[in-house]
């Protein structure tokens, strides 16, 4: 019977952790460039964050006038407005810069049809006024934080204080690399981005748990082993399962990629994007923190009291 | 390992309910209407971004409010110290700090003067229980012979709160006339409306409806002065205002300033046509007061025009031929049909309590919306696919498993998704693809441990075990931090984001039945009928 391709050989002996000179300088890179990047070059910030006006039109003739469309909508007076196309060659995306007041804000959009008229076919308006751009990237913030917090005080509990600094060290870490990837590639930050974060959060931290479980169990088995060597043996034990999950999930998202259209691009491009860093910090940062921080192994021995047992039916002499 | 008859007939029924209650989904609108009622109806609610529609928050202008009812309170005070016969100067109102101050003439009527103002505070039951939670007017002593009469934050909350009440019933009226389908109008927060009209094309005639104000008056024009002088002299005359039609150029009208009925009389609009021009009108009727009124105005003014005045804008100003006793009339602007149409819709649904401003909008048209869902199928067609390959060039016939339960993972959660009335977004499809990641890790994780546990050296019985028991709570502690993120997704998310925290979570729950359960008796039963004498992992 077909038994399935086995991608990574059971007895792999990488010493990852043990490499971490060179591993800490990526992960240091990995967090302090996006923030350069962040600083020089900027995010390109959508109309959720900085207020203002998205209208995606279809022309009707193919492709689009893109000259003519630019000179009609810049002698409206509004500001910057930026004309691209984006997919299909008669669709175009309009950005109109954030007005002073709601009111002209709204009066902007009257304008614009006006100018326009019947030449194009407005498939998407979306306009965000001063007063709730402000309010979503507050709110955007806090939701990070929050979540951040939730799940520290959760591994906190499940298992010991180490885990915890450990994951959000590394969820920072993942964190800061999609929003220098967001830069870099000048996608669009908005609402469904902090999506995509808290998302990545999500699914870092899920692999996060899965070694720090093992880590964890190891820890009860192998009571004499060094510490580098023991966070080793856990991540390659846990290597075939990271591939395949990690691959899988990549592959689920990918056709978002090249079939979900314009309005999921960039949340696809960061989904895929988490699934790699976390993949990565789970092994190049979560796990050698540990080193730093000193894990107690007594926390985890057989006579640790309270809830931590339960986990611990499966200590072996 | 070994499965209770209970427990196999449970995991049998929770699936078989699934698919029933997915079912209504593979099936069109028309179909399903044919189908006996026993069958469930309820399909997944698309969200706007995929049916198209219109999404516009409103916010009630406090400012507009406050200076409202600073005037209503002005005028109380103003009635209160003339009838307890008490002199007074500089009545003001001051918005900024949300209160109207008087000075009292003779110093012994200040006490008695606070005394009477202090009863102009109501108190306020605004909580469940209809409980005193103080009043909405705090009146101070200022100086020797200052009384100021301020707005308490309650007394504003509970004034919002109101007015916004009011404004959701007019908006539905409004919105329910313009004729489409399913919309939502619901309180956000504390001074904001949230409306969702599904399928709209014509959103810019839709916000027209909503946002106008509708309150209208009847005033009597000036016959005195030339409006076109008053208009470039700005003097205007005490007891008038300068006042502009709606037309383009506005014409300038000088009304006097009583109104002499208002909207609030009326019983009744309706869109018609005028019997002698054909020209379309809206006919309306007054309640009986308001008819009484209307008569005694129109029979002392014959002759004179007046001013029929929407939202401070004059529609139409006709002279008055005879008095109208009956309390109906008709008002013509040289509308068209829609426009005679909305303004009826405008009047039946009654004034809104305060100016509402749009502070963010987003419509999706129809067509962006069939063509999200159709690349969204599409890309979520072909990750599914991909996965299931993989899954079984990875572990084979559990891979098979596996595969299975993923299948039925995405049938319960759209039958999840129909029966609760969740709402799909295309960041739902994503969300709903991202399940089936982390539905297939729970398969990875016990494969693999159950693939550690032969390499030990147990029994394919054996191994099975004790691969699912081990992998359970690494499953559920991993499970459970993905929630409490996705949680907060929820709580701060709206639209199309908080879809996808729906999705996820759901999908995260249904997926920790059918990775775990649902293959652990799959493979307890093959292994009971195959007795293999190695595991195939």
């Amino acid at each position: 019977m077909f038994r399935g391709v086995t991608f990574i050989p059971p007895d792999t002996k990488i010493d990852f952790v043990g490499q971490r000179a060179i591993t800490w300088f990526v992960s240091a890179f990995l967090t302090i460039v996006p923030l350069v990047l962040v600083a020089t070059v900027g995010l390109n910030m959508g109309i959720d964050f900085q207020g203002g006006t998205l209208i995606e039109v279809k022309t009707k003739e193919s492709p689009a006038n893109l000259a003519h469309l630019r000179s009609a909508l810049n002698g409206l007076g509004l500001g910057e407005v930026q004309i691209q196309t984006f997919g299909a060659p008669d669709e175009v995306l309009i950005r109109i810069a954030s007005q002073p007041t709601e009111t002209e804000q709204q009066a902007s959009i009257a304008k614009v049809k006006k100018s326009l008229g019947d030449t194009v076919e407005y498939r998407r308006i979306e306009i965000v006024g001063p007063t709730i751009s402000s309010e979503l990237i507050a709110g955007g913030t806090v939701a990070v934080v929050v979540a951040m917090i939730g799940i520290m005080i959760y591994v906190w509990f499940r298992f010991e204080w180490q885990f915890a600094v450990a994951a959000i060290a590394s969820l920072v870490h993942d964190v800061t690399a999609t929003i220098g990837l967001y830069s870099l590639l000048q996608l669009e930050f908005n609402v469904s981005s902090i999506a995509a974060l808290l998302t990545i959060i999500g699914y870092s931290l899920n692999d996060k748990v899965v070694i720090f479980d093992r880590i964890r169990e190891n820890l009860r088995k192998y009571k004499r082993m060094p510490m580098v060597e023991l966070l080793d043996v856990s991540i390659n034990e846990m290597l075939s399962r990271a591939v395949l999950t990690h691959v899988t999930t990549f592959l689920a998202m990918l056709p978002f990629l090249f079939f979900g259209g314009e309005a999921i691009y960039g949340f696809a491009v960061a989904m895929c994007f988490g699934v790699v860093i976390g993949a990565y910090s789970s092994i190049f940062v979560a796990s050698p923190m540990q080193l730093i921080l000193g894990v107690r192994r007594d926390a985890f021995s057989a006579s640790a009291a309270g809830a931590k047992r339960r986990t611990g039916a499966a200590v072996r002499a | 390992m070994h499965f209770q008859k209970w427990k196999l007939i449970l995991v049998f029924g929770i699936v078989l309910a699934g698919f029933i209650f997915a079912l209504p989904n593979v099936f069109s609108t028309s179909t399903l209407a044919k189908l006996p009622n026993w069958i469930p109806h309820d399909q997944v609610n698309l969200g706007l971004d995929l049916q198209g529609g219109a999404y516009l928050l409103y916010q009630i202008d406090d400012k507009d409010l406050v200076s409202d009812w600073l005037d209503t309170i002005r005028g109380d005070m103003r009635e209160a110290l003339r009838s307890s016969r008490i002199g007074y100067t500089d009545l003001r109102a001051n918005v900024a700090s949300r209160s109207v101050s008087v000075h009292i003439r003779l110093p012994k009527d200040v006490d008695r003067a606070y005394a009477a103002l202090k009863k102009l505070a109501v108190p306020i039951r605004n909580d469940v229980f209809g409980g005193f939670s103080g009043y909405d007017l705090k009146a101070e002593r200022n100086g020797s012979d200052g009384i100021t009469l301020s707005v308490t934050d309650a007394g504003l909350t509970n004034r919002i709160g109101s007015a916004i009440q009011a404004s959701i019933e007019t908006i539905r009226r409004r919105v329910d006339a313009f004729g489409t389908t399913e919309p939502s109008i619901q309180r956000q927060g504390r001074n904001r409306i949230l409306v969702q009209v599904p399928g709209v094309s014509d959103v810019q005639r839709l916000k027209t409806l909503i946002g106008e104000t509708g309150k209208l008056e009847f005033k009597l024009v000036d016959p005195n002065v030339n409006a076109e002088e008053v208009a470039s002299s700005k003097k205007i005359p005490p007891g008038d205002e300068l006042v502009y039609s709606d037309k383009d150029p506005p014409v300038p009208y000088v009304l006097k300033d009583q109104v002499l009925v208002s909207g609030d009389s009326l019983v009744d609009a309706q869109p018609g046509f005028d019997g002698r021009t054909g020209e379309p009108v809206v006919t309306f009727r007054f309640d009986s007061s308001g008819a009484q009124r209307f008569a005694r105005v129109t029979r002392d003014n014959v002759g004179l025009p007046f001013a029929i005045v929407l939202d401070n804008k004059v529609i139409t100003a006709p002279v008055i031929r005879e008095p109208i006793l009956g309390g109906t009339g008709q008002i013509s602007g040289h509308f068209t049909v829609q426009e005679a149409n909305d303004l009826s819709i405008l009047l039946r649904s009654g004034a809104l309590p305060a100016k509402l401003t749009v502070i963010e909008e987003r419509t999706v048209g129809a067509s962006l919306g069939a063509d999200s869902i159709a690349s969204g199928k599409k890309a979520a067609v072909v990750g599914l696919l991909l996965v299931v390959a993989f899954m079984f060039v990875g572990y084979g016939l559990f891979g098979l498993f596996a595969n299975l339960a993923l299948l039925i993972n995405v049938v319960l959660i759209f039958a999840v998704l129909s029966v609760i009335g969740a709402t799909l977004t295309l960041p739902g499809i994503a969300g709903i693809v991202l399940v089936i990641g982390i539905a297939v890790d729970a398969n990875v994780l016990i494969n693999e441990r159950i693939r550690e546990e032969i390499r030990a050296g147990k029994s394919p019985l054996a191994s099975a075990d004790s691969g699912y028991s081990r992998a359970l709570t690494t499953i559920i502690d991993s499970n459970v931090t993905t929630l409490i993120a996705v949680l907060v997704l929820f709580w701060l998310g709206s639209g199309p984001v908080r879809g996808f925290a729906v999705t996820l979570t759901i999908g995260i729950l249904t997926s920790m039945f059918t990775a775990v359960t649902v293959t652990r008796m799959m493979v307890t039963y093959w292994l009971r009928w195959a007795r293999p004498k190695t595991l195939p992992l």
